[in-house]
């Protein structure tokens, strides 16, 4: 393995990326002449989301690509691009709302890990969705169809997902624990949160299901009429289904709408009956609110990784530092849980 | 002593530079970017106006909490160690109480338009006030 990321590192220096995308495309799509408007969307040092047009006969086609640049390999909790597309496809045919794969790259594409697909036209931007016009009839029933979409997800099952780990509560609790002890710093209502959890019977899982692992308004793509793709399926695992629930309503996704848990489009009872309606197992709303409770707290272990990022000269972001600063948000959701005053 | 302006007078002038002549001559990235400099300017110059104070009433209430004397640190090391033991728990008054105000006083600079924080807020105005405060 290592002899093979030393191959591949070399080449990638050796080879600008846009050239490799330019060879790539006219070997996956032959015919077609021209690629254009090559740009960076988003994603950090591990991994990069770039979009650029075919001319597809006498058309402009738009193409994603998710690569992770040869030599960075994917942390031990994330599912690697392989499997993420592997994960899109069998999405799709599940009746989950994703795009189509076009191309999971080869070594000789020399580009790295990852894959080509379709670009999917919508908003994802969470306050826009939560806020703007064009959504107000959808809205109110987000919720809802979120619940059927999580209901297919956990229903799936197919070759190429054995990579991916499996994670219950007493395991994911403790190693949420190793991840806020190494940060060093003392926080008393994380602490307290951690008992708290660990005393929780509710929390042992009854079922293990497929995952998504990061289920949120924000990895969604919506139009006027619905949900059209499930993204990001990098934190996907097997483990409680309710842990897909559950981090759905944390508060820091609700953007400000804090009396509609569900993401800030809805009610638990609204999610509950769409999971149900689709097939989902019944629903004790008691377990998503503690899947919630440790989703929250999870919320604020990452912000604090987002410090040990900045100072590694990672990712030397404002954005990064100030998310930093958010970890206080998921300490008053704890207390609004744990410790509510009257 | 040192002359004014002072920090906090500084650091506002900047953000209200970033806001006014900056911004506005942005697009895309580096206006998404700004507006993150903007917030994190106005985070510093709450910081300044409040630290002090918030920590000198944090450790007042560990040492009493504790029974003992030492750094925020090295109190708050302490208090992680008795809640991990089980040795202070949700049933102690006294901790849940230093834990809400210590927190209102860490969202009050962190993130003073954070929903839940408001709403938090208001009920802190609703105990002090009693019923009858319809404002």
């Amino acid at each position: 393995m290592p002899e093979q990321i030393a191959q591949t590192a070399s080449v990638a220096i050796r080879e600008p990326f846009e050239s490799a995308v330019n060879r790539l495309v006219s070997r996956r799509f032959p015919g077609v002449g021209q690629v254009g408007n090559l740009a960076r969307l988003s994603g950090g040092a591990s991994q990069e989301t770039w979009s650029f047009d075919i001319l597809d006969g006498n058309d402009w086609r738009r193409v994603i690509l998710r690569r992770a640049p040869t030599g960075y390999s994917a942390t031990f909790a994330s599912a690697g691009l392989p499997t993420e597309a592997r994960l899109i496809e069998l999405a799709g045919k599940s009746g989950v709302p994703s795009p189509r794969v076009l191309h999971v790259l080869r070594p000789e594409d020399e580009l790295g890990d990852g894959f080509l697909m379709d670009y999917v036209n919508g908003e994802t931007i969470p306050r826009k969705i939560l806020r703007d016009a064009l959504y107000a009839e959808i809205r109110p029933r987000l919720a809802f169809e979120l619940g059927k979409i999580l209901a297919r997800i956990h229903a799936m099952a197919g070759a190429g997902l054995q990579t991916l780990r499996e994670i219950t509560a007493p395991a994911a609790i403790q190693e949420l624990h190793l991840a806020y002890r190494a940060d060093g710093c003392p926080r008393p209502v994380f602490e307290l949160a951690f008992r708290w959890l660990q005393g929780q019977a509710l929390l042992r899982s009854e079922a293990v299901t497929l995952v998504h692992g990061d289920f949120r308004n924000g990895n969604l793509i919506v139009g006027p009429e619905g949900v059209r793709a499930v993204l990001d399926w990098e934190l996907a695992h097997f483990g409680d289904p309710m842990e897909d629930l559950g981090w759905l309503c944390v508060n820091s996704w609700r953007f400000g709408n804090i009396d509609k848990p569900v993401g800030g489009f809805g009610q638990l009872s609204e999610l509950i009956a769409g999971y149900e309606s689709a097939g989902g197992r019944t629903v004790d709303p008691r377990r998503v609110i503690l899947w919630q409770t440790l989703g929250t707290l999870r919320w604020g272990v990452i912000c604090l990784g987002m410090l040990a990022r900045y100072e590694s000269g990672k990712d030397r972001s404002i954005e990064r530092a100030m998310i930093a600063r958010r970890a206080s948000e998921a300490e008053i959701d704890l207390l609004r849980i744990i410790a509510p005053r009257a | 002593m040192q002359d004014r302006p002072n920090p906090v007078e500084l650091v506002k002038a900047v953000a209200n530079f970033l806001q006014a002549t900056v911004l506005p001559q942005s697009t895309g990235r580096q206006a998404f970017e700004i507006r993150i400099a903007i917030n994190a300017l106005e985070l510093v110059a709450r910081q300044l106006v409040h630290a002090d104070e918030d920590h000198c009433a944090e450790r007042e209430r560990l040492e009493e909490l504790l029974g003992r004397t030492g750094s925020l640190t090295d109190l708050n090391q302490e208090l992680c160690a008795r809640i991990a033991q089980g040795a202070v728990d949700l049933t102690d008054e006294r901790l849940i109480r230093h834990l809400w105000a210590t927190t209102m006083e860490k969202l009050a600079v962190d993130q003073p338009s954070y929903a839940a924080f408001r709403e938090e807020q208001l009920r802190n105005r609703g105990a002090n006030h009693g019923l009858q405060s319809s404002t």
